[in-house]
């Protein structure tokens, strides 16, 4: 039993806001009150108190980016070393931390909850092998679908029903949490060289299914499907210069249904070409304050090393004819596809500074912060360790300002970052980091410290400088136990996945067996993770 | 001057980055021999393997076979560093000023991705001599590498700025994706600046060309005799008079630019 005292506690989802409260846990979950002489206490005085944070879209587990990390051996010469000691295994941070390494960075940073937002249901055996080797956080996992084409196959012809089924059973199949799209049709459409940009058109190979139906359809069946977290979604034409029409498109198709926006910053651009781009963070901010139904992570970019992974197959191959540099794809069958491009974002360059603004604009101008996250879709725009970096922008419109004045003067023309003054409060940053994320996961034990919660909490010393601060908490728990002390990791707990079970017809299982034996490689009886390799897992069942 | 001499040779290699002039520059005689090195996964001190003579000097002189003494002078600065016998794995890799002599051999990674400063090699060297490492994208950006002997494959890999010159014959690979410098070697193997960018190859003796090398003329270039007259007062002569003969150009790789450049001596036939 704990009891964190005299600190100022900011708990915005029970409208806490810097008041002095203790905060009391047993049996690693927050409670009333606690008593008696084995009560530890944890001297708070002038300290912040925050639930721990949660991501709402990282990629830290599985097939891509272990890829990446084969890729990248000149990353992890520079990166931080975790030297194996009786506590820490060994590992390296930087771009593309290992998954020990993974584990102490987040949670060093305060962080204890993380939604790795894209798996391929055939290689989420080795994703969740490799997130169990991610100690101390709590994870969860969306799984790839808007390209799958045994769900194509079911849109072209109509049949609704089944596929909410076929969905629902590929969910339980990868011990999923969410469902994710990622340029729904486009990744098919790679399978033939080709790309899906226009969302009424039908994509390659097929007749009927478009984009908008893929969107549609499946937001419409992760709602009926009651799964916790709406659907996760990656638009159409990534990082595109005037993709802001295809977003908004988007965003209109998906009116009335639940879903979740991911790195917006990315699909935020107006102009024509690599020579006109400029932020459209305003039209895409006023489009989504009047849609309450939708949320969003900003996916920002810092300048510095990068390496971009993703599903998005086509928009790797055209960054790699951009950058020139190493490239790697992956086929994943007849699900999905990936793409490795490593990338330098450049303060001198224009796009770079157009989308490092873009990123920031989004976080200030979309008004409500329970409806948009802190993200830098990790490792894609910068590396998680880097989010106080970004807290301490959003916080100090001075320091704002002065970083503006290092860009390059024809970027200034194409943003608005300079005309907004809007600072987070520390009540805003809980939000964006924890109690938003925790709430549009549909996690309703995280991101607060009401009774009930999991004690996931994190401690600062109050700093004027909020990158120093939320780089290095002065306690970190996880589950009531005290992970980070003064700063440094004392004690490694194991995390546990978040699973859920949605409901769906048993029969589904003979429609999918002939095709697996016809179009895959693989058994179908090998397909499914089975559920005793979780280990630990906390499994909602949604029937 | 500070002496190390090797009392036995290591079972396994030993990585001693620690054995620069930067590190012992200041160091008292009992500092130097509690530096840490590491015998395999186990950390020694270099007390353990080697005798210890001066102090608080940034002359470094090792004497012994430290063929399996990996990373010597890493990084280095400044001072001198001089090694009477082999050297291990990664010699100067990263060194940015100062001198490195070997009077034997080295092995694989002499200079990678060093930025200023000059080695030289009184044996043969093995492969990347001062190449990137990998994933890198850029190896060697500047200082100069002098080989008496021979050196191994993809000398000169990524490089970017510098020199290599190499009395003896190199392997295959030389100035593999190579953007800039010069390499000089006495002759080469196989695939010879394969998908260079820019940057000068020149081999003192005929080489098999890839096909994507294409003759442009022959000629005596300005710069290399500049490049002679330095390179003889580190004991290295290259022929560049129009009296004894001229080099063949040719340019490449055109399987990705035109603008690196191949020169072949041709000795005036009299």
């Amino acid at each position: 039993m704990l009891r964190i005292t005299g600190g100022k506690i900011y708990d915005p989802a029970n409208g806490i806001n810097g008041e002095v409260r203790d905060v009391c846990i047993s049996g690693g979950r927050i409670v009333e009150r606690v008593d008696g002489p084995e009560v530890r206490t944890i001297d708070a005085s002038g300290m912040v108190v925050m639930p721990g944070g949660v991501d709402i879209h990282t990629h830290v587990a599985g097939a891509a980016l272990n890829f990446a990390r084969a890729m990248t051996p000149e990353n992890h010469r520079v990166a931080a070393k975790f030297i194996h000691s009786p506590t820490l295994r060994a590992g390296t941070g930087g771009t593309t931390p290992t998954t020990f390494a993974t584990g102490y960075l987040y949670s060093g940073m305060g962080y204890t909850t993380v939604n790795e937002a894209a798996v391929p249901i055939l290689s989420a055996r080795h994703t969740h092998e490799e997130l169990r080797d991610t100690p101390i956080v709590d994870k969860s996992s969306c799984v790839l679908m808007a390209n799958n084409e045994i769900l194509l196959d079911l849109f072209e012809a109509g049949e609704t029903e089944r596929a909410k089924d076929v969905l629902a059973w590929l969910v339980w199949a990868a011990k999923g949490y969410g469902v994710k799209a990622v340029n729904p049709g486009g990744v098919a459409a790679w399978k033939w060289g080709k790309d899906a940009k226009v969302l009424s058109q039908p994509v390659h190979g097929y007749s009927k299914v478009t984009p908008s139906i893929i969107i549609a359809q499946m937001a419409a069946i992760v709602d009926r499907l009651k799964l916790p977290h709406p659907l996760h979604i990656h638009c159409n034409n990534l990082g595109m210069p005037g993709n802001v029409s295809t977003t908004l498109e988007t965003m209109a198709v998906l009116e009335g249904k639940r879903a979740h926006m991911a790195h917006l910053q990315f699909h935020a651009y107006g102009g024509e070409d690599w020579h006109t781009i400029r932020s459209e963070a305003a039209r895409v901010a006023d489009f989504f304050n009047a849609h309450p139904n939708l949320t969003a992570d900003a996916g920002a970019i810092l300048f510095g090393d990068a390496v971009t992974i993703t599903a998005d197959a086509p928009w790797q191959h055209l960054l790699y004819q951009l950058t020139g540099r190493k490239w790697g794809n992956l086929d994943v069958e007849n699900e999905t596809g990936c793409g490795i491009v490593p990338y330098v974002y450049k303060g001198n360059n224009v796009v770079n500074a157009v989308q490092w603004a873009v990123g920031l604009e989004l976080l200030l101008l979309i008004d409500d912060p329970w409806r948009i996250f802190l993200t830098t879709d990790h490792p894609n725009g910068a590396c998680f360790w880097r989010y106080p970096e970004i807290i301490h922008l959003l916080m100090n419109a001075d320091f704002r300002r002065e970083s503006i004045r290092k860009l390059p003067s024809k970027a200034l023309k194409r943003i608005v970052l300079n005309d907004l003054d809007r600072e987070y409060t520390l009540s805003e940053i809980a939000i964006i980091t924890s109690a938003g994320p925790a709430r549009a996961l549909g996690m309703p034990r995280k991101g607060h410290l009401g009774p009930g919660a999991d004690a996931d909490v994190r401690i600062y010393n109050e700093n004027p400088n909020r990158e120093l601060m939320f780089q290095h908490p002065r306690y970190v728990l996880k589950g009531g136990e005290v992970v980070v002390e003064e700063g440094d990791i004392r004690k490694v707990v194991d995390g546990r996945e978040f699973v859920v079970r949605p409901s769906y017809d048993a029969s589904v299982e003979e429609f999918l067996r002939p095709l697996f034996e016809q179009y895959y490689t693989i058994a179908f009886e090998n397909y499914p993770v089975e559920r005793e390799r979780l280990e630990g897992a906390d499994i909602r069942d949604l029937g | 001057m500070i002496t190390l001499r090797l009392k036995e040779e290591p079972s396994v290699p030993i990585e001693a980055e620690a054995l620069s002039p930067d590190v012992v520059a200041a160091l008292r005689r009992d500092e130097i021999r509690a530096l840490p090195m590491f015998l395999g996964k186990r950390q020694v001190r270099v007390g353990d393997f080697f005798e210890v003579e001066g102090e608080a000097s940034e002359e470094l002189e090792i004497h012994g076979d430290a063929g399996r003494i990996k990373w010597l002078g890493r990084g280095m600065t400044r001072g001198r560093l001089r090694i009477a016998g082999n050297a291990g794995m990664h010699l100067g890799a990263y060194m940015k000023g100062g001198t490195i002599e070997v009077s034997g051999n080295a092995s694989d990674w002499v200079g990678g991705e060093m930025s200023g400063g000059l080695i030289r090699i009184g044996g043969n060297a093995g492969g990347q001599v001062g190449a990137a490492y990998r994933g890198s994208r850029t190896g060697m950006t500047d200082g100069t590498i002098l080989i008496e002997g021979s050196a191994g494959l993809e000398v000169g890999m990524r490089m970017k700025r510098g020199t290599i010159a190499v009395k003896g014959s190199v392997r295959d690979f030389a100035g593999l994706e190579m953007k800039g410098g010069t390499i000089i070697a006495g002759g080469a193997e196989l695939r010879t600046g394969a998908w260079m960018m820019r940057g000068t190859i020149v081999s003192l003796t005929p080489i098999p060309l890839l096909p994507t090398f294409a003759y442009a003329c022959s000629y005596n270039p300005t710069f290399l005799r500049l490049c002679t007259r330095e390179l003889r007062t580190h004991g290295f002569s290259l022929p560049s008079e129009a009296s004894e003969g001229s080099f063949r150009l040719y340019t490449g790789d055109a399987a990705v630019s035109d603008r690196g450049e191949i020169l072949v001596w041709q000795p005036r036939v009299s």
